[in-house]
């Protein structure tokens, strides 16, 4: 065996580690998930018509109340709809994806190879926090073009680009929040991953998805103050309704980027902390 | 742990003098509810690795012995970073596994007795992302991959063929030629041919031998293989429930209990024959 060589391995491996590293293994987790998706392309498909039809549905409750003898300006009410059930589906991507982290890769037994690996922690979640934002996104683009087209809807003078940037700014929000989420199925591997479906459903009740926030009861208010996507929701319906252009936006974009300048650091902490008490109790692999 | 940073060499220090694995009084207790209480009841504790200690030079390899639950797979977790111990200390060429995780995950993989893979993904997939979280970037993949596949016998035109339309023989390959791809310096094995059929368990084992003679690594061999640790180890470790018993070369082992056979030298140690079963009220396995 030849020691000297082992030693300059050794050397050359401790030596050699950089932010680089870090970039090749963020990568590597992107990579993986775009495998994934490629080699589940059927499920894929199924699941987005499954969003499709429920996007249809909540945008129909617009021509419903018309037909049953409500008055409302059709058009708008169902961009406004139509943009709440984008953005949940967006959302509720990002969280799936990101509670996926834990939950799926303990299923395939593979959660343990992913946690000894040199990739530190942050990187290997905002690894999973890009390739959401990327899905999310190209899905988002897709929903939104489709039921636009389907209900022939007209959004004259609307600001895509100051939409885009205002989903971009909430996004950091939406994944420091569900890499909270994240760490739920280390700590119950039978019931965390539906420990992130009540987070989501509290932001959905909170944040005025489908309704404006001002019908909601005061102590809602309150809570609706702290959610990063009833900024997101207020910006982006200014943005495609009304043509607000981004300059115009601060009182959406200040709050986002404080939220998500909490968001991230907190959900870091959570995740490191949920991390050491499944190292410390055995829980990282499900049967130990 | 006990070890004190300042003691731990730098990158730049004296490396020769570290040893690849030092474990002293390594210790880790699970806590579980009583086999007979009730949702209230006091809750056992069971020492999986219960003052372990040992020493592996570079360039060696090292198997430890024991049956089901002995804790062997206990203390490579821990080895691994994947398990905090609860005393104790260990390190990989001087780098605290728990202080400095970080740098023992550069140095140290594994291949344990399930080839946890993604199932749909191929080999390559598999290999490809896992690559990428050792930093290694897909010009230098493109050919090691295909390369590392070869050296372990898998055959090319399965390369693209998902995990889950492998034998458990060749996912085991798989496995290995993972580990392998990021030239660890030290390899934990952990029961790496159990539950293969004898073809393929004697493939792997050549496969490790290879490894050995060609690769500069340092290996520690868990198994309730005596054949297998006899045939692939310079020294050979009893470890029982959690207590590592002896650790020297067979023919000291043979030597030392007046034994004609490994098999014999092992009931020695223990009190127990090899084959027997472990105590029925014991609920260790699932630490293994």
């Amino acid at each position: 065996m030849n020691l000297q060589a082992t030693t300059g391995a050794v050397r050359q491996r401790l030596g050699g580690w950089s932010p680089r590293h870090e970039l090749i293994g963020l990568v590597g987790v992107v990579e993986r998930n775009l495998y994934l998706v490629k080699r589940y392309v059927w499920w894929e498909i199924a699941f987005f018509i499954w969003t499709v039809a429920n996007t249809l549905t909540i945008v129909f409750i617009a021509r419903g109340i018309e037909a049953t003898g409500g008055t409302i300006d059709v058009n708008r009410a169902a961009a406004s709809l139509l943009i709440g059930a984008v953005i949940w589906a967006y959302l509720g991507i990002i969280f799936e994806i990101l509670t996926e982290t834990v939950a799926w890769e303990r299923w395939e037994g593979t959660i343990e190879y992913t946690f000894m690996a040199p990739l530190s922690r942050p990187v290997h979640l905002f690894g999973m926090g890009a390739f959401a934002l990327l899905y999310g996104m190209v899905r988002a683009v897709l929903l939104f073009s489709l039921c636009l087209f389907f209900f022939d809807l007209s959004i004259p003078g609307a600001d895509f680009a100051a939409a885009l940037v205002v989903l971009a700014v909430a996004s950091v929000s939406f994944v420091g929040l569900g890499i909270m989420t994240a760490v739920l199925p280390l700590i119950s591997p039978e019931k965390g991953s539906q420990l992130g479906f009540i987070a989501q459903g509290l932001l959905l009740v909170v944040s005025g998805v489908y309704y404006p926030v001002d019908v909601l009861p005061g102590w809602m208010q309150a809570i609706a103050v702290v959610s990063p996507a009833t900024y997101a929701l207020d910006g982006i319906r200014d943005a495609i309704l009304e043509g607000e252009p981004l300059g115009a936006m601060g009182d959406e974009i200040w709050p986002l980027a404080v939220i998500g300048l909490v968001a991230i650091p907190l959900g870091l902490a959570v995740f490191r902390r949920g991390e050491r008490y499944a190292k410390q109790h055995g829980k990282l692999k499900r049967s130990g | 742990m006990s070890s004190s940073l300042s003691s731990i060499p730098s990158p730049d220090g004296p490396f020769e003098d570290v040893p690849a694995l030092d474990v002293a009084d390594l210790r880790k207790v699970f806590r579980r509810g009583a086999r007979t209480g009730g949702r209230f009841s006091a809750r056992r504790q069971v020492a999986a690795l219960d003052g372990v200690s040992f020493t592996v030079q570079r360039g060696e390899t090292v198997a430890v012995l024991g049956q089901n639950g002995s804790g062997k797979s206990t203390l490579v977790r821990v080895l691994s970073t994947l398990l905090l111990p609860d005393g104790g200390s260990a390190s990989v060429f001087g780098h605290d596994v728990l202080g400095e995780a970080a740098a023992v995950r550069r140095l140290v993989n594994r291949v344990s007795v399930e080839a946890s893979f993604f199932k749909r993904m191929s080999a390559s997939e598999n290999l490809s992302y896992a690559a990428r979280f050792h930093g290694l970037t897909a010009g230098q993949t493109r050919d090691s991959i295909p390369d590392i596949l070869q050296r372990v016998g898998f055959p090319r035109d399965r390369r693209s063929e998902p995990m889950e339309n492998l034998s458990r023989g060749m996912q085991q390959k798989v496995a290995l030629a993972r580990a392998l791809l990021t030239a660890p310096v030290l390899l934990l094995l952990d029961e790496p041919t159990t539950g293969l059929d004898p073809r393929s368990k004697r493939e792997v084992q050549a496969f490790i031998r290879e490894m050995r003679a060609t690769h500069d690594a340092t290996i520690l061999l868990c198994t309730h293989d005596l054949a297998e640790a006899e045939v692939l180890a310079d020294r050979v470790g009893v470890l029982d429930r959690g207590r590592l018993l002896v650790l020297d070369r067979v023919t000291e082992l043979n030597r030392r209990y007046g034994a004609d056979t490994l098999e014999d030298a092992f009931f020695a140690a223990t009190g127990r024959e090899f084959a027997e079963e472990t105590d029925p009220d014991d609920d260790r396995e699932v630490f293994a």
